[in-house]
């Protein structure tokens, strides 16, 4: 259906033309920093809108808006969300105020260039969640990353202009790639149009190649390992805002990028693939939990854990069971929120110790009690501590590991133990750790502003945790459809090419028998 | 209909008035000669002319001179980027006021070149017109008389010149004699096959090196960075520029000739890869920037070729349509190396550092143009390069389309690192906002940038001029 009202142009093009509005405008920085509050808040209630008005137990496209763009080469503007993409638009737009309020204080240069950047990112961001034509995903896609280099270049740490090309280079060199599969679905098919395209009927071998260029590119943006290198560099380099926006919504463009292309464009591939990939997920898992472990940075230690948590996603996404896929979307969402609050916390203490190093910010638990509480909550949810949000995406994701194949759940689950063992050394060292200086005593406690942003995250990570039936109302729709569709496609593209049917088919075509004689008991 | 019918000719006609205004200037004694404030609203009358000869169609000179869609769509893009250039190059530096009349007369008479290589459909008028646009500007080149790089500059332009227009008058010899005509509609049913014409086929290729050089393709790029960094920065922006799209016409026209894989297509081809790989390694170890945006030219040169072997209309359009666009994205670059050096030095990588503190207007150009250059959306760039390559994949040329894709990935570096030396690296003597540059120059600085930005994101309409003009040469 087409919407009333354009929600999707307005969440996208609201904080874009505050950007240009803010870059013309001659404001100080408390103004450039309330306008943006204000776009923010703005934004969010938009984004609540759309949440309120999105019909659950619908699997279609909602809010679609389409119109022609540019009728000769092919394109059209067309937007649309459905249960994959929601949470992710929901959380770019809510982002937007807590980043303002996270970075009024630990922000003092070019303050007005860095609103305009985080203006844009955000236009950008849910840009590539709701785009519904290959070009103008690719648009929003490479769009977001100028801001967010800019953010990293300018307001980052000391090796910021190192940590910035290398992120640059990185995801741009992926997406080259992109670019020509996206050229080469286009002759195909002769159009851009996702839906369009999705149904369309590929060759095996045509499939593959599409499936490869994709990956790369958001396999650079999960980021996958051995692909992961400039997250840790452009984590601990980038300002908290900006650390935030990169693990909240950045890497959650590659899972979105796997979940809607490589397994909606090219699905027989991603089947052909999925054992490779299940590979990199685990190493993934294991790979960022053992080197969390082992790190004395604060930043750099959630910025491995989050590949560990992102390894997860794509364990989930490539079990192709439903459980799996679920799980996948809620741990995107809940490490969207946890992940942002920890760099948030991050930042607010950075702003009092001057230092990111666990052995400078220690003994927190008799100063700063209030801190020390949320960090607490925080870290408990980011280890998947039931309860609490993420442990419903990672016991999602693990029952359809288990699903899979048992050995598969059996490899996922010291990456659950790994992350217990290094989110609890970091939050008992912060809270009972010997301080190193006594200077601990003089830091305030949190203040009202950071109180304003720490409790939305917090209710969000409890409401979740408690009662994740709401979310879940919202994915399951879509990812039957999903799952269905896929099941659908691969079988015609091996029946065509007399391929033999995969073990994750094979499971995944008993898994829906059993259910369909499950409902007709 | 008349072979004399001037009224097809208004852009030409209202550049050439341009050109005599100009060349009566410079005979005046030296107290008139200051006085060209007037340069600018020519420029916009040539304009006006282009627009209004926008839908004409005809034949003249006995079928030697078209007017078509094609040729309408290059006069205009020519008359644009002359207009441009001309704003840019107000009050050159380094050059006498006494000189200036004689300045902007050669780089009228080259782009009134250029608009008449346009309209040619026969060898040996392109070949003529190209010799117009040619002469002028080995004129301008050394005009930065003082510095031995110019005199270096001047010395090879014309002699890779020469050379380059000595081998395409063989080649048109070859052409000639093998098929017994120069002229393209009649060359068109010919064969172009090793096996079937083997003079043919050489004698193409041959005559295709003049527009090579023009376009710094490889291998017949290896003036351009020298000649780019020896020149006056206001006499590169024109080079840079404007006689691309006069190459870019004439190998439109051509390439209707070609079909996918004919061994001179394959050429082109490959020319193309290798020009592309080559110009933008060789682009990564510059810190001029003018050598820099040489050999980023010649990458770009390859780039084209991507739409000139697909052997369709569509094809045809996208290269068109790049061609307008790599104009403007290089004359916006050179636009803000040009406001940055008032005393007509060179630019270099490190001069940028802390522009967007100083100048963040002109800061903000510099980067929407070199991301443009990069093809990053939503610019123009983006668009241009996605129609190329949109063109080229399946018909036989994917592998170019992989080779292109892979190349973008090596120039965001460079061009990267304009925009890094100007936003992060800070240059701590100067505070912020120090200079004051004329509304001027900061409005028409940004008025490109923007047309970079709209045609990123609402390349309709002109996509559709072009996208007649690649009909009007393969229906």
């Amino acid at each position: 259906m087409l919407a009333a009202f354009p929600y999707l142009t307005n969440l996208i093009f609201l904080p874009i033309v505050g950007a240009i509005a803010l870059m013309v405008l001659r404001v100080d920085d408390t103004a450039a920093r309330f306008i943006t509050l204000c776009i923010g808040i703005v934004e969010t209630l938009l984004a609540l809108t759309l949440l309120g008005g999105f019909a659950l137990g619908d699997a279609g496209w909602q809010f679609v808006e389409l119109h022609p763009w540019m009728p000769a080469a092919g394109l059209t503007y067309h937007l649309a969300v459905d249960g994959l993409s929601l949470f992710m638009v929901v959380l770019s737009a809510v982002l937007l105020p807590l980043c303002t309020l996270c970075s009024w204080t630990y922000i003092s240069k070019r303050v007005k260039e860095f609103h305009v950047c985080l203006l844009l990112m955000t236009g950008a961001c849910v840009g590539v969640f709701v785009a519904m034509d290959l070009v103008l995903f690719y648009i929003f896609w490479e769009a977001m990353l100028v801001p967010m280099y800019l953010l990293i270049a300018v307001w980052g740490g000391p090796r910021r202009r190192y940590a910035s090309i290398k992120f640059f280079l990185y995801t741009l060199a992926g997406s080259t790639l992109l670019l020509a599969a996206i050229v080469a679905l286009y002759v195909h098919e002769g159009t851009f149009s996702i839906p369009a395209l999705m149904q369309g009927d590929y060759a095996f071998d045509f499939q593959c190649w599409i499936f490869l260029a994709m990956a790369l590119a958001f396999a650079i943006k999960v980021p996958m390992f051995p692909f992961h290198t400039w997250l840790p560099a452009a984590h601990v380099e980038a300002p908290s805002a900006g650390s935030v926006l990169l693990a909240s919504v950045l890497l959650k463009m590659g899972t979105y990028g796997f979940l809607r292309f490589c397994i909606g464009l090219t699905p027989a591939a991603a089947d052909h693939y999925a054992p490779l990939m299940l590979a990199i997920s685990v190493a993934s898992i294991l790979y960022g939990g053992f080197v969390a472990l082992g790190q004395q940075d604060m930043k750099k230690l959630i910025a491995y854990s989050s590949v560990a948590h992102m390894g997860f996603v794509t364990l989930g996404i490539f079990v192709f069971t439903q459980a799996g896929v679920e799980g996948a979307l809620m741990v995107m969402l809940n490490h969207g929120i946890v992940t942002g609050a920890l760099f948030m916390m991050v930042g607010a203490i950075y702003e009092r110790s001057h230092s990111r190093e666990i052995t400078q910010n220690m003994g927190l638990g008799k100063h700063l009690p209030a801190f020390m509480g949320f960090f607490g909550l925080f870290a408990l949810a980011s280890l998947g501590f039931p309860g609490l949000n993420s442990f419903v995406g990672e016991l999602l994701v693990l029952i359809g590991a288990f699903e899979f194949n048992t050995w598969l759940g059996m490899a996922g689950i010291p990456g659950a133990m790994l992350a217990a063992a290094y989110m609890l050394r970091l939050g008992l060292k912060m809270a009972y750790g010997q301080p190193a200086s006594p200077a601990g005593k003089g830091w305030g406690d949190l203040n009202l502003r950071e109180w304003t942003y720490l409790l939305p995250l917090a209710f969000l990570t409890l409401y979740l945790g408690i009662a994740p039936g709401l979310a879940l109302k919202v994915v399951t729709p879509s990812v039957e459809k999903l799952l269905t569709d896929y099941r659908a496609k691969v079988h015609m593209t091996m029946q065509a090419k007399a391929v033999p049917t995969s073990p994750a088919l094979a499971k995944l075509d008993a898994h829906l028998a059993g259910k369909t004689q499950g409902e007709v008991r | 209909m008349s072979q004399y019918n001037l009224a097809l000719c208004l852009p030409e006609l209202a550049l050439f008035g341009v050109m005599a205004v100009l060349f009566v200037q410079s005979l005046t004694p030296d107290g008139s000669k200051r006085c060209l404030c007037w340069l600018p609203y020519g420029g916009l009358a040539t304009i006006a002319a282009a627009l209004i000869g926008m839908g004409d169609s005809g034949s003249l000179f006995y079928g030697a001179y078209q007017i078509d869609a094609l040729s309408q769509f290059f006069k205009l893009a020519v008359a644009v980027g002359f207009t441009i250039a001309a704003l840019n190059a107000a009050n050159p530096p380094q050059l006498d006021a006494a000189k200036k009349p004689d300045f902007y007369f050669f780089l009228a008479a080259s782009a009134w070149g250029l608009m008449l290589l346009a309209s040619c459909v026969e060898c040996v008028t392109i070949y003529v017109a190209l010799e117009i646009s040619s002469y002028s500007l080995y004129a301008v080149v050394p005009l930065r008389a003082k510095e031995r790089q110019a005199a270096e500059a001047g010395v090879k332009y014309i002699l890779f010149g020469a050379v380059a227009t000595a081998i395409a008058l063989y080649g048109l010899s070859y052409l000639w004699g093998s098929h017994g005509t120069t002229y393209l509609a009649v060359l068109a049913g010919k064969d172009f096959s090793l096996a079937g014409a083997p003079l043919a086929a050489v004698g193409l290729a041959m005559f295709l090196c003049g527009m090579f050089y023009k376009l710094a393709l490889f291998p017949f790029h290896f003036w351009a960075p020298d000649v780019y960094q020896g020149s006056a920065n206001e006499t590169s922006a024109f080079i840079a520029t404007l006689p691309k799209l006069g190459a870019a016409v004439v190998l439109v026209r051509f390439a209707a000739l070609l079909t996918p894989g004919l061994e001179v297509t394959l050429l082109l081809a490959v020319l193309g890869a290798i020009s592309m790989t080559y110009g933008n390694l060789a682009a990564l170890a510059q810190r001029d920037i003018k050598r820099l945006l040489g050999y980023s030219s010649v990458a770009h040169a390859g780039y084209l070729m991507l739409g000139l072997v697909s052997g369709t209309a569509e094809g045809l359009a996208a290269a068109s349509f790049y061609a307008l666009v790599y104009i403007l994205m290089n004359l916006a670059i050179f636009w803000v190396l040009c406001r940055l050096a008032p005393d007509g030095k060179n630019v270099a990588l490190e001069d940028l550092d802390g522009l967007s503190r100083r100048e963040p207007v002109l800061a903000l150009v510099l980067a929407v143009s070199a991301f443009a250059l990069v093809g990053l959306p939503p610019t123009a760039g983006f668009m241009g390069k996605l129609m190329l390559l949109k063109s080229a994949w399946g018909h036989g040329y994917n592998w170019l389309v992989i080779v292109a894709v892979l190349n973008t990935a090596i120039a965001i570096y460079y061009y990267l690192s304009l925009v890094r030396h100007a936003y992060t690296h800070d240059a701590d003597d100067v505070p912020a906002g120090s200079v004051k540059r004329p509304m001027g120059d900061l409005v028409w600085g940004l008025a490109l940038a923007v047309v970079l930005l709209v045609m990123g994101t609402m390349p309709g309409a002109i996509f559709d001029l072009a996208t007649a003009a690649g009909h009007a040469v393969m229906p």
